[in-house]
């Protein structure tokens, strides 16, 4: 498929820090998160004007999941956009509980562990082609996506018992299977889960829930333009070469482990490659793929990047300290560790570690080195922020949002999900739209004249109100 | 400002820090800092040496105060109480 769905869902850690004797606990901060946003929609689920939902998830993690995007490029923005949404929300709400009388601070990360073995994720989803063997499809995707955590890591310091180790991807160690139904134990590379939320006679959703939640927007780039560019070589036949892995689980583990990137792992049919090695075969792949079909210039530019990026992890990974998450986290934790002469059993490298992934711009070590001009950047605030309440103009959650906005100015009640719009007082007006790519938000505007001019009671979108 | 985190120690065997300044887009700039890798790797052994060296030498001093910089800001905004925060950091496992 050369025109193709993208969404990630992002969920993040949450925490609230008292300063006095006063607590609240995480499931009453959560709700504070909710306080801002204006809806006539469950509490706790919301979708934005971006298109994007936001809702509580298992676990009392805020999980934002950006609206359906066409390119990769695209996606990167909606994402971060999702993070400067939150950062917002968290502004706010920290303000609501101090009016609470409870003095503290809400902190947000963008990562996937706690240090005492919890995971949360952050998963890829792309809309596939319902023609294409789906087992297929994954066992050629899993050497793939095991092996590619040596761009797409976001890192972390683990404490084993024989001392701290700096591993290369965060979510990598709560992997325990290749394909599997279930997300919350169990997890596995790919999720079987096949929600399309569009034609099912046409599409089907591919499910990744290995990957990482990346700061750097060039490692999340990457990560995502590199799977799609692999993903339509499988669509098309074009892989020759069988790098089935004899045991994916171990080797995801083995390789997390092992910062050189080099390590040998072993296929089924018996021979031993390196991470790097594997990927090179792909990239080579992908180089001559890029020549003879027709794809995006998203996918040239990553493959682009690929190639540089498998280049310096070969010769000298510590290039890649402007780019890619594990590589930028592990410099910022070895050049604070040399200045305070310790060493990286410090407690203070496990905040280090952590603060790397804080929302709140202020406070987040990413965002310090960013504003240093320590970290590449492909976008711009100005698009980010764009993209807080405009949705994307190419797929249906344009519709969704301009819905958004003119039921908000009309005072209309709605209800919403991703391919259902549901409006009016009893909310029996009902829009479907089974297809992604559609963008014809006449027809919304359309539907709304309609509703005003039945003259329907006004409801007056009332705000939300925390109970504590 | 392109090069706070880099390390003196190192510099040189990175790609060229003017690379940065280059108006190109991201993926070119990518592929360019390559060629400059291989190309300017002769460059790295003679500059120890001779006015090349001095240069070196005043940019690695540079790097070094812009890096101490860095390191005062993290130290300015790490949680104080590090240790605890980090204990009560526990979250449930989510998806």
């Amino acid at each position: 498929m050369q025109k193709r769905i993208y969404g990630i869902e992002t969920e993040y850690g949450i925490i609230f820090t008292p300063e006095g004797r006063k607590t609240l606990p995480v499931e009453k901060a959560i709700r504070f998160l909710f306080e801002k946003l204006i809806t006539t929609e469950h509490f706790l689920n919301v979708f934005l004007e971006n298109g994007a939902r936001f809702y509580q998830d298992t676990g009392c993690h805020p999980e934002y999941a950006t609206p359906e995007c066409a390119a990769p490029g695209q996606l990167v923005i909606y994402d971060k956009a999702g993070e400067r949404i939150l950062e917002d929300l968290q502004i706010y709400a920290e303000e609501k509980i101090r009016e609470e009388r409870i003095p503290g601070k809400l902190s947000i990360f963008k990562n996937n562990t706690d240090f005492v073995g919890n995971s949360y994720g952050c998963h890829e989803n792309y809309l596939v082609d319902r023609d294409v063997d789906f087992y297929y499809l994954a066992e050629q995707l899993i050497p793939f996506l095991v092996t590619r955590q040596i761009y797409t890591g976001a890192g972390k310091v683990f404490q084993t018992q024989d001392g701290i180790h700096y591993c290369v991807s965060q979510r990598a160690q709560h992997i325990y299977q290749k394909i599997s139904g279930t997300t919350t134990n169990d997890r596995s590379i790919i999720n079987t889960r096949d929600e399309p939320h569009a034609d099912r006679e046409k599409y089907r959703r591919l499910h990744v829930i290995v990957g990482d939640s990346n700061m750097s927007e060039y490692t999340n780039f990457i990560k995502v333009g590199t799977c799609s560019v692999v993903l339509q070589m499988i669509e098309d036949n074009y892989i020759n070469k069988d790098f089935t892995l004899r045991n994916p689980v171990k080797a995801i583990k083995d390789i997390t482990y092992d910062a050189s990137c080099k390590r040998k792992i072993r296929l089924d049919n018996g021979r031993e490659y390196s991470p790097i090695e594997i990927q090179r075969e792909y990239c080579e792949m992908a180089q001559k793929y890029i020549e003879q079909y027709p794809v995006t210039d998203d996918h040239k530019k990553a493959v682009i990047m690929w190639q540089y990026v498998l280049d310096c992890l070969d010769t000298d990974p510590n290039k890649l300290d402007r780019q890619i998450d594990w590589i930028i986290k592990r410099k910022l934790i070895q050049s604070w560790v040399d200045r305070h002469k310790t060493d990286w059993s410090d407690p203070r490298v496990l905040m280090l570690d952590l603060q790397y992934h804080d929302i709140r711009r202020e406070r987040s070590l990413y965002y310090l080195l960013e504003r240093k001009g320590a970290v590449e950047r492909l976008f711009t605030d100005e698009e980010v922020d764009a993209a807080k309440s405009t949705p994307p103009q190419d797929t249906r959650a344009r519709m969704r949002g301009e819905f958004i906005k003119l039921a908000r100015e009309n005072s209309i009640q709605y209800d919403l999900d991703w391919s259902n719009i549901r409006l009016g007082n009893l909310l029996n007006v009902r829009v479907i739209c089974n297809n992604p790519f559609e963008t014809d938000t006449e027809k919304v505007a359309e539907l709304v004249r309609t509703i005003q001019k039945t003259n329907l009671r006004k409801t007056s979108l009332s705000k939300l109100v925390i109970q504590s | 400002m392109a090069t706070f985190i880099r390390d003196p120690k190192t510099l040189g065997t990175h790609r060229q820090v003017d690379a940065q300044a280059d108006p190109m887009p991201f993926y070119l700039a990518a592929g360019e800092q390559k060629q400059k890798n291989k190309g300017g790797g002769g460059d790295d052994g003679d500059g120890e040496k001779g006015e090349g060296g001095q240069k070196l030498a005043e940019k690695g001093d540079e790097l070094k105060e812009e890096m101490d910089e860095l390191l005062d800001e993290i130290d300015n905004v790490l949680e104080e109480n590090a240790e605890e925060f980090v204990k009560n950091y526990v979250q449930r496992g989510g998806e």
